[in-house]
């Protein structure tokens, strides 16, 4: 068994081996092993060159990345919380994201940089930010969120064989608390798509990230009171692989978004406008998005109010199922 | 501009500087002791709090108590101070309750103190935001007349906090060029605890980092942060060239964290246990107690009565902090805008409905679809 952590550990270590050019870069990530332990134990085994510990700035952590990624180096790094990307928002929008187009498709920018994100730790203020909806929306990004460790092993590692820069979420609360067995025999979904992972007939959940726990919490709820629910890791959220999702909501006539983010233009809205777009015969509710109310996050003890548990998603549901 | 200031030797003996004093008698540095203890107190239990579960993280302050409390106390009513979230000597010298800092780290607000009343602003997280609104503010002075003028009692400083992490930050380089730029009246005041969580010094900086000052066109000292007589003096100092018009300074106090980073970091990680064993001999109260105690400034009536304050802080605060009011969801909605708007305030409608559709429901194991069914 592994935890998320341990498999975002081992899947960086792969990289590194497989590919001399990756260079990892970020706060606290060499003798620390960073503030969550993902880099543990790699600044020993690669070098100070490979794991490179930096000053404490992060548009100097990204900016200084898109040189080396110019330069044919491969940088994945470390924001150390969620919060904290904004001082390097300028360089990843502006810079990073545009590199490949401005250049007329001569430069790429294979960088992946790395943010531990999202809620329900008990932290405090900027610690639990769902900021995925903002690169989301910046052409030339890519995004990306696991929600459990084989995924987290297998897509770390895709993102850093990927000629295009990735935002990669990483659901903080699950880091530790999240285990699975990793069968290397089998092989990987491939990155840039969803995945059901539990069939179910009266309704499809959408979740990515630390939400896909709560859907299949919720799932199992309901089925307890005889409501079955499919659902959906959508994992990629730019591109969004939706065919998967058509197919389901088809089936099921009825779909449900989930995340932490606010909900006001947030993933749901997006993915919520599509199947309307692309299902509209087959449904027999609106698409409900479950998510952060559009308010800042809130100090610890009010995050419960905050982040859709699986009370407010089984509220949903039950407002879908009667519509 | 000067070598490192110290006025006052680990051992507790009095020191010459050729550009700075200090001017208080004994009663002044006794009082400052007194500070320091109970800060010092204040954040021994505020660690003790979080081990109990009490508080979800705490920033312990130890062995920086000088630093703080020698600024603080150097300040002016009218002066005001940008803090990072370290700054709980400089928060009990600007009279904010112990028990506010601790709700913050509690997770109950985000400081619930008045900043304006206070002249003491909200705890910064982001490292180095502050140091930009600390010049703002300085050249808001500038534009309210309000330096220069010769008048104690009008003339302001401003002052911004930060850690020497912070100085690799491009806002803390910013508001270096603006300061140096408007000639804004502030005092960049940065804590080298010689530490960004595991990041020594050196990773932030080839030199010195008061050095830096020059190449911004301003000032620069450093003083010894453990030496509370010279952190007083010395901000005094920079804090009284900036209400004179003198622009910007950078104090560069040297001192060391002696705890961890925060209570969820493990400092054995990364550095030595010889070091802090060197600085434990540098520790910022234990030379003011042999200074008081050699020179006949202080009796063992007074170490006693301190310490009953300091343990009638300690039970005040460990039983205030239970006390303390739990977050309400309505305070999730009504503090985002100044005026609420209606698709915000009907989120918090349906909120409060679906609250109280779990209050109507009979009571399930925790809530499941039969509750939401039940509405
Ligand atoms: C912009 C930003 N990046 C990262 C962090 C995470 N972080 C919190 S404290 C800290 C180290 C700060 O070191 P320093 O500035 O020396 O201050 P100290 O805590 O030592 O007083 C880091 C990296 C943050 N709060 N803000």
């Amino acid at each position: 068994m592994i935890t998320l952590a341990k498999a975002l550990n081992a899947g960086l270590r792969k990289a590194m081996e497989n590919d001399p050019k990756v260079v990892l870069l970020g706060e606290d990530i060499g003798r620390l092993g960073g503030v969550f332990r993902i880099t543990d134990g790699l600044q020993k085994d690669f070098g100070e060159d490979r794991v490179v510990d930096t000053p404490l700035a992060e548009s100097g952590i990204v900016g200084s990345a898109v040189g080396l990624a110019l330069r044919g180096y491969r940088p994945v790094v470390e924001i150390q919380f969620d919060g904290f990307v904004y001082p390097a928002y300028d360089q990843i929008v502006n810079q990073v994201a545009k590199m490949h187009f401005r250049t007329g498709g001569k430069v790429t920018m294979p960088m992946v940089i790395r943010i531990p994100f999202a809620g329900g730790i008990g932290a405090v203020e900027h610690h639990s930010e769902s900021p995925e909806a903002q690169f989301a929306h910046t052409p030339g990004l890519k995004v990306v969120a696991c929600s459990n460790p084989i995924d987290a092993y297998w897509m770390i590692q895709q993102a850093i064989a990927s000629p295009d820069p990735i935002v990669f979420l990483e659901p903080k609360r699950l880091y530790h608390s999240d285990k699975a067995e990793l069968d290397l025999a089998v092989p990987p979904v491939p990155l840039f798509s969803s995945r059901v992972v539990r069939r179910g007939d009266d309704l499809t959940v959408l979740a990515y990230g630390p939400t896909v726990k709560t859907a299949l919490n919720a799932a199992a709820a309901a089925e307890k009171e005889g409501t079955s629910l499919e659902v959906v890791d959508l994992r990629t959220l730019s591109p969004l692989d939706l065919a998967p999702v058509f197919a389901s909501v088809r089936r099921t006539g009825r779909a449900v978004v989930v995340h932490e983010a606010h909900t006001n233009l947030g993933m749901g809205a997006e993915v919520a406008a599509r199947i309307s777009e692309e299902c509209f015969h087959s449904l027999e509710a609106p698409v409900l998005r479950v998510g952060g109310f559009d308010t800042p996050y809130p100090p610890a003890r009010a995050e419960e109010h905050f982040l859709p548990d699986l009370d407010r998603l089984l509220d949903a549901v039950d407002r879908s199922l009667t519509w | 501009m000067s070598e490192f200031v110290q006025l006052l030797t680990p051992e507790g003996e009095r020191r010459e500087h050729p550009d700075y004093d200090y001017r208080g008698g004994p009663d002044q540095i006794r009082s400052l002791y007194r500070d320091m203890t109970l800060v010092r107190r204040f954040d021994a239990e505020a660690t003790a709090l979080q081990r109990h579960g009490e508080l979800g993280l705490w920033a312990p302050l130890v062995g920086q108590e000088a630093a703080q409390v020698g600024a603080g106390r150097a300040l002016r009513a009218q002066d005001h101070v940008f803090p990072t979230y370290r700054e709980h000597g400089v928060a009990w010298c600007r009279g904010i309750d112990p028990l506010q800092v601790l709700s913050l780290f509690r997770g109950i607000d985000y400081g619930s103190w008045d900043p304006t009343e206070k002249g003491f602003n909200l705890y910064t997280l982001v490292i180095g935001a502050q140091a930009l609104h600390a010049v703002g503010y300085a050249m808001g002075v500038q534009r309210d007349g309000a330096v220069g003028t010769g008048d104690p009692d009008r003339d302001t400083a401003v002052v911004a906090h930060f850690g020497d992490g912070a100085t690799s930050q491009g806002d803390v380089n910013e508001a270096f060029v603006f300061a140096a730029s408007y000639q804004a009246p502030v005092v960049f005041f940065c804590q080298n605890n010689q530490w960004a969580i595991s990041e020594p010094l050196e990773r932030q900086s080839r030199i010195p980092l008061y050095r830096r000052a020059e190449g911004f066109g301003f000032p620069g000292v450093q003083v010894d942060g453990n030496d509370i007589l010279a952190t007083y003096a010395v901000t005094q100092a920079a804090l009284q060239r900036a209400r004179e018009g003198g622009g910007p300074t950078l104090v560069e106090a040297y001192t060391y964290r002696m705890g961890a980073h925060t209570t969820t970091d493990d400092p054995t990680r990364y550095r030595l246990s010889d070091e802090v064993e060197h600085w434990k001999l540098k520790d910022p109260l234990a030379r003011v107690e042999a200074y008081l105690r050699r020179n006949g400034f202080a009796t063992d009536a007074f170490f006693t009565e301190l310490a009953a304050e300091a343990d009638a802080l300690g039970e005040r605060l460990r039983t205030g902090v239970r006390q303390l009011a739990e977050p309400t969801p309505h305070q999730l909605f009504d503090r985002v805008y100044a005026e609420i708007g209606d698709e915000l305030a009907a989120q918090r409608d349906g909120y409060d409905a679906y609250l109280a559709s779990f209050a109507d429901a009979a009571p399930t194991d925790g809530g499941t679809l039969e509750t939401a069914v039940a509405r």
